[in-house]
């Protein structure tokens, strides 16, 4: 490598063979941790389909966007603190005459358990899906509800 | 398509959009999944849209370019907090060129479970004409 030198003299600078590839290396991480931070706060699990989890005082709220899935092909079921979820997603099958520009949507089974952070009351759970949106509400178990508490004087 | 019938599902990140236009309005744009097919007679789209309603679509067909462009319902979750998050919620955009001249006003669009189904029928075609030379 030829780096001029103060003086407009090119000099040359003898660096360690591994100078190059670790510089990459650097550059490397610095860009994969600029894309982190593109996706701030989300946690993939990495099983379909992701999740949003929310609270409110009385319920959990767990969304999950399924498009074309129709609803008799969703199964939930809840087991202590947990909700195992599972389904189907089909893609209709087109004529064989048909040509294709893109191909991107896919089918196929998903099964996924979700546990929530604190006892649910599993008699009290609804699920509805809509717009491609599942929406399940599970009911907090009375122990896990936050208690207003009033202090006497 | 018995093998594929029992394919797990994959999780795959919901594609932003990369360069988007200039945006005046706040918010994470997304590019739908969408599976585009043609047969003689007609161009289908199926898309991706979920959270997006028939009133929040718009279609434009002009000049051979059809855009999509989906806006989602907000969510009525004034009162919840989120504990985590999987997936970022944004408005859906997407481009294409068509090159088959598209009848437009047999166009037909409908979204149900948060897919869109776009048909686009083809203009059909001008049948030649055969121009006979008469001897003068």
């Amino acid at each position: 490598m030829i780096y001029r030198s103060m003086y407009g003299v090119p000099t040359w600078k003898v660096r360690s063979p591994f100078y190059e590839l670790d510089r990459m290396q650097r550059q490397m991480d610095r860009l994969l941790d600029a894309f982190d931070g593109q996706r701030s706060g989300s946690i993939s699990a990495g099983v379909f389909p992701p999740i949003n989890l929310s609270e409110d005082q009385e319920n959990y709220v767990v969304r999950a966007e399924l498009p074309g899935i129709e609803a008799d092909k969703l199964e939930i079921q809840a087991t202590g603190k947990s909700l195992s979820l599972s389904g189907e997603r089909k893609i209709a099958e087109q004529d064989n005459g048909v040509r294709y520009h893109r191909r991107e949507r896919e089918g196929g089974t998903f099964s996924r358990v979700i546990t929530l952070p604190g006892d649910i009351d599993s008699e009290k759970i609804d699920a509805e899906l809509a717009n491609g949106i599942l929406t399940i509400k599970i009911a907090k178990a009375e122990a896990a509800k936050p208690k207003q508490i009033t202090v006497r004087h | 398509m018995a093998a594929t019938d029992n394919k797990e599902l994959k999780v795959r990140e919901k594609q932003e959009l990369a360069h988007p236009a200039e945006q005046t309005r706040p918010g994470v744009i997304f590019t739908p999944s969408v599976d585009i097919f043609e047969t003689d007679s007609e161009i289908t789209l199926l898309a991706d849209m979920p959270g997006v309603l028939p009133d929040n679509l718009t279609i434009d067909l002009r000049d051979n370019t059809l855009t999509l462009e989906g806006d989602i319902a907000a969510v009525d979750a004034d009162k919840e907090e989120l504990i985590y998050t999987e997936y970022a919620t944004g408005r859906y955009y997407r481009q294409f060129t068509l090159s088959e001249v598209i009848d437009q006003a047999k166009i037909d669009a409908q979204i149900q479970d948060g897919v869109l189904k776009l048909s686009l029928p083809k203009v059909a075609k001008a049948t030649p004409r055969k121009i006979a030379v008469r001897a003068a």
